[in-house]
């Protein structure tokens, strides 16, 4: 449980754990029906409609958000950069 | 639908419709108002009205967003407190589309946070309440647009539907809700989900209204590859079935389903018949997977999207964060609700290395037997009539305790949605207690305009 909070970066308090793994526990052992169904030979649908890619010429295009209103939405920020604490 | 004109003011239908939202306030329906713009908006609609210019198709038509829908109007919370300071500097290409027409959008509505819920509880502003009994659940997760159409505050919302999120809701408040198919509206602009089954669709009270909206804001756009090329063109009564023959999925009509539901949508299919439609029974035993599957691919993508909120570029970031790893732990276990984690935490276990085969890859083959199923009925039928939900909408609290239960809601919504098909949640009646009960009829791709013809005949019908 706890590997599984870290890898998804979430922090769980002690109290926490016990509920959460009764939830997930039920949930995975629904899910685990799956195992009744024959898959052999099946491929796997990851869209529905069997799209290509889509590609573009690499030319800049003009984006509806101005430079200096995204940089604004940040937490913190300072000379034009986003700002963190120092990671090294 | 009621459009400004020159004996119709824009302003008169946006002031009717805010001294709505706020008699119904009690409701919680909007997480924020937009009075003020929406107020300016109509005047400037007016305006042109009175100099003869040309003002679009829904002018002055106050609607509801469902507040995962990006614009500059008001902040784009998704009903959470990770994002409940974002002020979005883009629009919804939906949104944009609307407003070139002329409407003109009232208040945010309220969902589920990320619109991870079948009820609306998960949000962090609050429960929105039920239109037809306030001691019950609106359904979710775009609860607040279902409930602000069901209460006349306007004549239509949008919404959002990953996997029964426009169709429940619709089934608990009695009015229309439509699940297009994937991809025939842009998903540009509006919070990420679960990507490959993200649809973007809307509420109304008339099956002409939907087809209205649906037309306007469908398209491909270049800002969401997977939009398909422009097919929602016709007018409703171009668009005929070729089989008048309708096929009753037999599988969601057994256990587990409220004996009113199963009343009430079996009568529906009576009315079908009194269209001219043949109405025959058939089974779809893999449907009984259907649920599973999503719950396996929904919160993989889930976990995948909701990656971004890092508390680095914008929204929260926790005040008590004292390193970059604080940062991204301590602002999304500050920031996302209970069910938001849940779903996290699964979409990272069926995706870890170890089970990615027994879960992940096993569900999307599954899924392909799915679609197999679904073309096959499709060989036979126009369209396939369903419930929309199990049960009328439950009472508020009642689902809460165990996400299991909730999920099961879903069960007969997921699988059109896990098979990218247009699927209609049609008020067909109510039960004894003056619940409003929903029909669900599911199309081929691109067939949604047809599953609306179909509807507005019964409509008629009924006059």
């Amino acid at each position: 449980m706890l590997h599984l909070a870290e890898l998804s970066r979430l922090s769980i308090s002690e109290e926490e754990i016990e509920p959460l793994k009764k939830d997930l526990d039920s949930i995975v052992s629904y899910i685990s029906q799956l195992n009744e169904l024959d898959t052999d030979g099946v491929e796997p649908t990851y869209q529905c409609f069997d799209m290509q890619n889509v590609w573009r010429e690499d030319e800049i295009q003009e984006f509806e958000a101005k430079r200096e209103d995204l940089l604004a939405l940040a937490p913190e920020s300072e000379d034009n950069q986003i700002k963190v604490p120092k990671v090294l | 639908m009621k459009i400004a004109d020159k004996n119709t003011k824009a302003v008169d239908l946006v002031k009717a419709a805010l001294a709505k939202a706020e008699e119904y306030k009690d409701y919680n329906v909007f997480i924020s108002m937009n009075a003020e713009a929406a107020l300016k908006k109509a005047e400037e609609i007016d305006q042109k009205i009175a100099k003869g210019e040309e003002v679009g198709k829904l002018a002055g038509v106050p609607y509801a967003l469902k507040d995962n829908y990006s614009s500059h109007e008001g902040n784009t919370t998704a009903a959470s407190h990770i994002l409940d300071s974002y002020h979005s500097p883009i629009t919804a290409t939906a949104v944009a589309k609307l407003e070139a027409e002329g409407a003109i959008m009232i208040g945010r509505a309220n969902l589920d946070a990320f619109a991870h819920g079948g009820s609306t509880e998960n949000s962090y502003f609050g429960p929105t309440k039920n239109s037809a009994d306030d001691t019950r659940v609106a359904g979710g997760s775009s609860g607040g647009s279902a409930v602000a159409t069901a209460l006349d505050i306007v004549e239509f919302a949008l919404g959002s539907d990953t996997g029964g999120s426009i169709r429940q809701p619709a089934s608990f408040n009695g009015v229309y809700g439509i699940k297009p198919t994937y991809g025939a509206v842009s998903r540009y602009g509006v919070v990420a989900m679960a990507s490959s089954t993200d649809t973007m669709g809307c509420f109304a009270k008339k099956a002409e209204d939907v087809d209205l909206v649906m037309s306007i804001i469908a398209g491909q756009d270049k800002k969401d590859s997977t939009t398909l090329p422009d097919y929602w063109t016709k007018k409703l009564d171009e668009v005929q079935p070729s089989k008048k023959k309708i096929g009753l999925i037999r599988d969601c009509f057994g256990e587990g389903i409220d004996p009113e539901v199963n009343k009430i949508v079996r009568a529906y299919g009576d009315k079908l018949k009194a269209q001219g439609f043949e109405i025959e029974e058939f089974d779809m035993p893999i449907l009984k997977y259907g649920l599973a599957i999503y719950y396996v691919v929904q919160p993989a993508e889930v976990a995948s999207n909701l990656s971004r909120y890092d508390g680095i570029r914008y929204a929260l970031r926790s005040k008590d964060a004292k390193n970059l790893d604080d940062i991204y732990t301590l602002t999304r276990s500050e920031g996302f609700m209970k069910e938001n984690k849940r779903r996290i935490m699964i979409g990272n276990f069926v995706l870890s290395s170890g089970f990615y085969d027994a879960y992940y890859l096993k569900a999307q083959k599954a899924r392909t037997l799915l679609i197999n199923a679904y073309n096959e009925a499709f060989e036979k039928y126009d369209a396939l009539l369903c419930p929309v939900a199990p049960t009328p909408a439950f009472k508020l609290g009642e689902k809460t305790s165990d996400p299991l239960t909730m999920y099961l809601e879903d069960a007969m919504t997921v699988p059109a949605s896990m098979a990218g098909l247009p699927a209609l949640s049609i008020p067909a009646g109510k039960t004894e207690a003056g619940l409003p009960v929903g029909a669900q009829l599911i199309g081929r791709a691109q067939s949604d305009q047809l599953l609306l013809n179909i509807a507005k005949q019964v409509e008629e019908g009924e006059k």
